[in-house]
């Protein structure tokens, strides 16, 4: 073996890696400093406590250490990272027609509008860092659901109440990289739909990278109003690059009283990518915050979408998958605070880890001392392809009450040989009778799934799972 | 098509340096029903495991020919593509696929043709039928929740569905009550009608047999063909058992 052999190993992503020069229109100078700061927000014209925000963020950046607690990210230098592209393009397009014709043909082969057209409310695609595309279906609109970019709302009617909501869920204290993001967010979407809507059709984003070096740092808001319900679908793919890429996303759900909220993503990075996103959710009184999530992709991703129980009755409900192959290590899981009575979660995990890979599931329970009556069941299977893989699962619970339910189980396990004997009996290769079982094994997540991404997941887990005989 | 189908010479094979099977004599031409009863641990489920292919059994002496192709260096994917199926007496659970995609799927990876979704669900259905199945097995995952009878039944139905020009059904009948006995025997005769394909039937039991064409009848014991003979030999099993050949052989 040659010492150049790097940790990505080149497995076949012909489906997804595909990517156009870069000819952005404005770029800043790699490296962070307040400079860049202010040269970012002059150019989004943010308000003025906005720019405060940012100048805020970078100093508590500077301050905080890199986290040591889990897998390593030495190989993430900041100053290489150009944290800002604007694609060559103006802002906003409200017809699929006035799009630059690289960016379409990316999401064509993505199949963007294709599933626009198969019944999505609307489409807000981010191309780099900022949103090109962005279309909220009519009916959806007279509803009074608001869809938009962040970045306009911020500027709209909706100013007051993005500064009222904006990094209150995730402050830029939490960790270093919230602290990233406070200082250099760049795009996003904007969701709030009033009280009692109910939302029919699920609205998706789907987010790419596509300039080499440049970091990824959407912001999400979401506000669902009082017994209001929306289905939101986050899907990402970025093409794979030679240069370490960073995504420090920022997602921050509101589910108000008695309503419902279901956030699903499925995250495709490419295998050089850093991928330290930041979820939260914070769900009132006899709400609920589903998550289905499936994190495929990356090089090293920390990702523990967090729920807040804070009003009684609150539910939690999430349901995930993770797939390490070669050269990846994935630590995700969930925290969930049960901070009222009778606040319930359940959690129920698969992870996969194959030629390789490292896939750790991290969860943590915390139940208050006021939260009585709650319940919490967490469960995690892991499936080890393979001898040169591994599978962790490191459960932290912190109860502090005795009125309440707690459980956790983990199973682990590998493919049964019977099963890929008796699939072969049937005609079908053993690459193909793996890959149909591990679809099976990640079904949990699947099946919660519109149609069309349950199929680009099981697309995802054949790509995966090719060359996987040893 | 008179040609031997399945021409077995002294087949010697085992598991982990034990031999199971000694010496197998056994040949089958296109639309004859072979039958093999014996005991248990005669070694009759380990002879389908060695045609069809399972890693867990080695070869160790003899020739295995199919359609005049020598098949001991196929793969398991590789046999059921030349048209050998197994109807498993332990089918595997497999969440995440239902029973009919499953089947379209396989029936697709062994013709290499695109199988169009609305002709195959009528074949599907038709088959659900015949069986006595209800037609919503189709949607379900593929032998998940299935009682044992509904396995065995599902299996029968994936033969007829992927209509193999070999089937073998190692004791298919097994753990069934009388009347999915005869519903299975029902579907077995439906796949006898193709008068081209050829069926080995493994069991201790003579009931499935008892409305079916058989040809021939060998008695395995202690991993040999002890005696071959035509469809009377299962009359006798009934009345007498396999003692007296277990005492023959010793």
């Amino acid at each position: 073996m040659s010492g150049e052999k790097t940790y990505v190993e080149d497995v076949n992503r012909e489906f997804y890696d595909f990517r156009y020069e870069e000819h952005a229109g404005y770029k800043v100078a790699s490296g962070l400093t307040e400079e860049i700061i202010r040269q970012i927000s002059a150019e989004k014209k943010d308000p003025d406590w906005m720019l405060e925000f940012r100048l805020k963020s970078l100093e508590v950046f500077n301050r905080l250490k890199m986290p040591l607690w889990g897998p390593s990210i030495e190989g993430l230098n900041m100053d290489n990272i150009v944290t800002y592209v604007r694609p060559d393009t103006e802002r906003m397009h409200a017809s699929w027609d006035e799009v630059p014709a690289d960016i379409k043909d990316t999401f064509e082969r993505l199949g963007i509008p294709k599933s626009e057209r198969e019944s999505l409310a609307g489409v807000g695609a981010q191309y780099d860092s900022e949103l090109v595309y962005h279309n909220v279906k009519k009916e959806v609109a007279e509803q009074g659901v608001v869809y938009t970019d962040i970045e306009s709302a911020l500027r709209g009617p909706y100013g007051e109440v993005i500064r009222e909501h904006f990094m209150k869920l995730v402050p830029p204290e939490d960790h270093k990289f919230a602290a990233l993001h406070g200082a250099v967010w760049s795009g996003g979407s904007f969701v709030y739909v009033p009280p009692g809507v109910s939302v029919e059709i699920p609205l998706q984003s789907y987010f790419r990278l596509n300039a080499p070096g440049a970091g990824q740092f959407e912001h999400t808001l979401i506000i669902v109003d009082e017994g209001a319900d929306l289905h939101f679908i986050e899907g990402c793919s970025a093409p794979k690059y030679n240069v370490a890429n960073l995504h420090a996303g920022c997602v921050e759900l509101f589910v108000g009283k008695y309503a419902k909220l279901r956030y699903s993503t499925i995250e495709n990075w490419s295998k050089n990518m850093y991928n330290l996103n930041t979820k939260r959710a914070r769900v009132e009184e006899g709400g609920k915050i589903e998550w289905v999530s499936g994190s495929f992709g990356s090089h090293v991703s920390y990702l523990y979408p967090m729920s807040i129980l804070a009003g009684e009755g609150a539910q939690c409900e999430f349901t995930g998958v993770t797939f390490a192959g070669a050269g990846q290590n994935l630590d995700t899981g969930c925290k969930i605070v049960h901070s009222a009575p009778k606040t319930t979660s359940h959690v129920n995990t698969r992870s996969i880890s194959k030629s390789g890979g490292i896939s750790t599931f991290r969860s943590a329970v915390v139940v208050g001392a006021k939260a009585a009556g709650s319940k919490s069941a967490v469960s995690c299977e892991s499936l080890i392809l393979d001898k040169e893989s591994r599978s962790d699962t490191i459960p932290a619970m912190d109860v502090r009450t005795n009125l309440a339910d707690v459980g956790h189980e983990a199973k682990i396990g590998r493919i049964s040989d019977e099963a890929v004997y008796y699939l072969m009996s049937r005609g079908l290769s053993e690459e193909d009778a793996k890959a149909l079982i591990v679809s099976g094994f990640a079904e949990n997540v699947s099946r919660e799934l519109p149609l069309e991404y349950a199929v680009e997941m099981n697309n995802l887990i054949r790509i995966e799972m090719k060359g996987a005989i040893g | 098509m008179s040609e031997h189908f399945l021409k077995i010479k002294e087949l010697s094979a085992g598991v982990d340096g034990k031999e199971i099977l000694h010496k197998i004599d056994l040949a089958v031409n296109a639309g004859e029903t072979h039958v093999i009863m014996g005991p248990n641990g005669a070694g009759k489920s380990s002879l389908a495991g060695v045609l069809m292919g399972n890693p867990n059994y080695e070869v160790t002496g003899g020739t295995l020919e199919f359609k005049g192709e020598a098949l001991d260096e196929l793969s398991v994917n590789e046999r059921a593509k030349r048209g050998i199926f197994l109807s498993f007496q332990n089918p595997v659970e497999v969440p995440g696929i239902s029973l009919e995609n499953f089947a379209r799927s396989a029936l697709e990876s062994r013709t290499g043709e695109k199988i169009r979704i609305w002709n195959f669900r009528k074949d599907v259905q038709r088959a659900l039928d015949a069986l006595e199945m209800d037609r919503s097995y189709a949607e379900r995952d593929l032998n998940v929740g299935f009682s044992g009878g509904e396995k065995k039944k599902a299996e029968v139905l994936q033969m007829l569905l992927l209509k193999p020009s070999l089937a073998i059904l190692d004791e298919t009948d097994s753990g069934l009550d009388v009347d999915a006995v005869r519903t299975v025997s029902r579907g077995v005769r439906e796949f006898q009608k193709d008068r081209e394909a050829a069926l080995i039937i493994i069991t201790h039991n003579a009931a499935i047999l008892s409305s079916l064409r058989v040809d021939k009848v060998h008695i395995l014991v202690d991993g040999r063909i002890v005696t071959s003979g035509g469809p009377e030999l299962i009359g006798k099993i009934g009345r007498e058992g396999f003692s007296d050949f277990e005492e023959k052989k010793a």
